[in-house]
């Protein structure tokens, strides 16, 4: 009440409180969706997580406001900003983007991707870091040969980029071809992953 | 289904404040924990036409009751409550309006921070605190008119 009329209350004191209800919904099993976001080379990273393990990976092109909305939709509406659930792929994509780390080690909730669309994004960790295979390599390795095109969706729609490796899908004439983060962004990761190989 | 961060973000500030005024500023912040931990647990079960700012406050409302319940049950209780440090580190003075909210009659103290704080109309709050729309009313008004007289109409702007 000593702030009167509309004006704000005060900032730290709610800043402490949402930090308590995301520690009181984790104990509670009401954290359906934790989220955070980290700066990396290729922009502001939007990190989200259930509690079967990473849902969802989103570039600053992609409108974090809209991915929490798409993620309210298809998982849980009980989305909060927690960053403790997102401290390990925090960790090890700093390291990635250090060049000191290869490969992932954290839970993956692949829930967002079925079908084909799956079978592509099981494959792509296959392809070794500073690697790169291409659409028609990655449809023969999905077991559909002829479903180039396919590949080329399930790598735009992959839910997990960076730490689902799409980007090391290129055209078989060497060029980047596309990317759900726009491809100044591929080149940056594929530049990375050459100098670190 | 909006995510329910922005739920906290576009009604927390609201929610506070009536806490505040409902339950002194002691008490406010568990409040405030309670009302939200409570939301989150029943909002995807939220009829998505529903007021949700209307919602909060009558989770809040339960939750006040709940506390003002447990501090009855407190072995001592003393006129005053003691001194405790700032939790921003900064000296205060105490606060005229929480020593006059406190005062008052607990129907008068709720149709203020739910009509002139929260912005529920005197139909809800009746539905919320019991007894009819009038009485809400006129709670809401005798408050008023007695936060004034004790603080001074300038304090006293709600």
């Amino acid at each position: 009440m000593t702030d009167q009329g509309e004006a704000p209350v005060r900032d730290d004191a709610l800043e402490r409180l949402h930090g308590r209800l995301a520690i009181a919904a984790e104990r509670e099993g009401l954290l359906d969706v934790a989220y955070r976001t980290v700066d990396s080379p290729v922009g502001s990273l939007l990190l989200a997580a259930t509690e079967r393990g990473l849902v969802r990976v989103a570039f600053p092109g992609q409108d974090h406001e809209a991915v929490l909305a798409a993620l309210a939709d298809q998982v849980s509406p009980r989305v909060l900003a927690a960053p403790a659930r997102l401290d390990a792929v925090s960790a090890q994509l700093d390291e990635y983007f250090a060049g000191r780390r290869h490969e992932f080690d954290v839970p993956l909730d692949l829930r967002l991707s079925t079908g084909f669309r799956r079978a592509v994004l099981d494959h792509l960790p296959r392809i070794a870091y500073g690697g790169t295979e291409s659409y028609a390599q990655v449809a023969a390795a999905a077991g559909s040969p002829r479903a180039v095109r396919a590949v080329g969706t399930a790598c735009a729609t992959n839910p997990l980029p960076v730490v689902v490796p799409c980007h090391r899908v290129v055209r078989s004439d060497g060029s980047t071809g596309g990317y759900a983060g726009g491809p100044e962004a591929k080149r940056t990761l594929l530049t990375l992953e050459s100098r670190g190989r | 289904m909006t995510p329910f961060e922005r739920i906290v973000t576009e009604h927390g500030p609201v929610v506070l404040r009536v806490c505040r005024a409902v339950v002194g500023p002691d008490d406010a912040e568990d409040a405030w924990s309670e009302t939200f931990l409570a939301a989150l647990r029943s909002y995807p079960r939220l009829d998505p036409g529903a007021n949700v700012q209307a919602w909060l406050v009558t989770i809040a409302h339960r939750k006040a009751i709940d506390i003002t319940r447990a501090r009855a049950r407190r072995p001592v209780s003393v006129e005053h409550v003691p001194e405790r440090p700032a939790v921003d580190g900064l000296p205060r003075e105490p606060d005229p309006v929480w020593a006059a909210l406190r005062e008052l009659p607990d129907k008068q103290r709720q149709a203020v921070a739910y009509h002139h704080v929260a912005g529920l109309p005197y139909r809800e709050i009746a539905e919320l605190v019991g007894g009819s729309t009038e009485a809400a009313r006129r709670a809401a008004a005798d408050g008023i008119a007695r936060l004034r007289a004790t603080i001074g109409t300038e304090e006293g702007k709600l």
